[in-house]
């Protein structure tokens, strides 16, 4: 009989493969976005699968499981040019290390967030640049200089729309 | 917002085995990102297929947001324009004193280039193009220089083919997928073409340095040929690239080499030529090396 009424406005719960899968799937669509048509000459367009991954990190505390880095980092790489695997490495790299700030961690906020976020971003792109190119990647790190800082600037952007996205997550 | 707790998760057995594992499997992650990595640098190509895939995923965003790439792709020098306008004035204050010096060179230069045009027979040194299509993004978010061009296997473009476009070469096909392939970048730190200077055809090779220039280094030992402002072509040499296509123009000196400025920015070039793969008759670069003026043949 119930089927008749409207459903319920309270205690509903958001489906689960929403709850599960949504933070994956942005992360995705935030790599993809690297086909945007941009002709340079140097990087400057940020890591956003990356950005996005870390937003969900700050955003939800124990929501990314330690390896979530390696799969997709994977996808990143399909994607971003850099060599196969660069992603997948740097990435899990970074999850194991914000592991380890998270167990000594006591409290955590907004400002430490985007510190470690942005350490996130300059093994992400410094060591990108290392994989591909070596110790002369070093030499002509300046290239890099307008992208980190892209990078760094624009991720408090990216969580509060990260954030508008997890809302519509929990709502059912 | 305070970490969760489950970093102690109690004396479940099952829940310890499980905190466990998943540092396990992001320790063997990180060892398996390493081994792929290792694998994509002895062998560029190695996954390229799924790679191509991917490119074809996305190309119908690039091709539909084509359009309004240039002008993203000029911001940065937009903005930084913008920050150097005080230091800028001055400078062209000095240029100007010095450009009345300069027109009379130009003039000069402008016969000279005329004549380079000519050698150089721009337009009729394409007949046998493969395929003429956009460059639709290149790797923005990436240190490497790639482009990725709106053509495929579909349109007979293979790995190796060079790309140029009408201000000069652009690289050449890494990778193929039906309708999209991705070409290895002049500027790419790991591009290495060999070329000449246009004027003399002393021969060089010039690597690029992932910044829009490359490094020109003479392939002779010894006091460095080049000059400002030298035009450095194609030569040929090994096949590939078919030779006098113009690569870059030398802007300043470094460490005994010269630093080019890559004629063929992507930022300009949206349209480009896919070639087939130059094969060098033994018999022309015998004749090159014997008569150096070799080149004057087209006029």
């Amino acid at each position: 009989m119930t089927d008749f009424l409207p459903k319920s406005r309270i205690d509903r719960a958001p489906s689960p493969l929403k709850l599960k899968l949504l933070p994956p799937v942005t992360v995705m669509l935030g790599s993809m976005l690297a086909a945007v048509p941009i002709y340079t000459d140097y990087p400057i367009w940020p890591p956003l699968g990356l950005l996005v991954l870390l937003a969900w990190w700050v955003l939800r505390p124990g929501f990314w499981p330690v390896w979530a880095g390696f799969p997709l980092g994977l996808f990143d790489d399909i994607f971003s040019g850099q060599p196969m695997g660069s992603a997948a490495f740097l990435w899990s790299l970074s999850f194991i290390l914000l592991e380890v700030f998270e167990r000594y961690s006591i409290e955590r906020d907004f400002w430490q967030g985007w510190v470690f976020a942005a350490l996130a971003i300059l093994i992400a792109l410094l060591g990108g640049s290392i994989v591909s190119f070596g110790a002369e990647a070093l030499v002509y790190a300046n290239i890099l200089l307008p992208q980190i800082a892209v990078s760094i600037l624009v991720f408090p952007l990216i969580v509060r729309l990260v954030g508008r996205i997890d809302s519509w997550r929990l709502s059912a | 917002m305070a970490p969760p707790k489950n970093r102690r998760p109690g004396f479940s057995k099952r829940a310890q085995y499980s905190i466990f594992i998943s540092y396990l499997l992001a320790v063997f992650g990180l060892a398996v990102g390493l081994l792929l990595l290792v694998i994509s640098k002895a062998d560029p190509a190695a996954f390229a297929v799924i790679r191509a895939a991917g490119t074809e995923a996305t190309a119908p965003l690039s091709r539909a947001m084509a359009g309004t790439g240039s002008f993203i792709g000029n911001l940065g020098e937009e903005i930084s324009a913008y920050f150097h306008a005080g230091s800028k004035n001055a400078r062209l204050q000095r240029h100007l004193d010095r450009a009345q010096v300069e027109i009379a060179e130009s003039k000069a230069l402008k016969l000279e280039n005329a004549r380079l045009r000519k050698l150089l027979q721009l337009r009729e040194e394409n007949p046998d193009a493969i395929v003429m299509a956009r460059m639709i993004s290149t790797s923005a978010s990436s240190t490497r220089r790639l482009g990725i061009i709106d053509a495929g296997s579909m349109h007979g473009v293979e790995r190796g083919q060079p790309v140029r476009a009408a201000e000069g070469l652009v690289g050449r096909i890494l990778e193929v997928g039906p309708s999209t392939s991705r070409a290895l970048l002049v500027t790419d730190g790991d591009s290495v073409i060999p070329v000449k200077n246009a004027i003399d055809g002393v021969p060089a090779i010039a690597t690029g340095l992932g910044d829009g220039t490359v490094k020109i280094s003479a392939v002779n030992l010894g006091v460095n040929p080049f000059k400002v402002g030298d035009l450095i072509v194609t030569s040929g040499s090994g096949g590939l690239f078919t030779p006098n296509i113009p690569v870059a123009v030398v802007i300043r000196m470094s460490g005994g080499n010269g630093i080019g400025k890559v004629l063929a920015s992507p930022a300009t070039s949206d349209y480009v030529i896919v070639q087939p793969v130059f094969k060098e008759q033994l018999v022309d670069e015998l004749e090159r090396v014997v008569v150096p003026k070799a080149d004057g043949d087209g006029e």
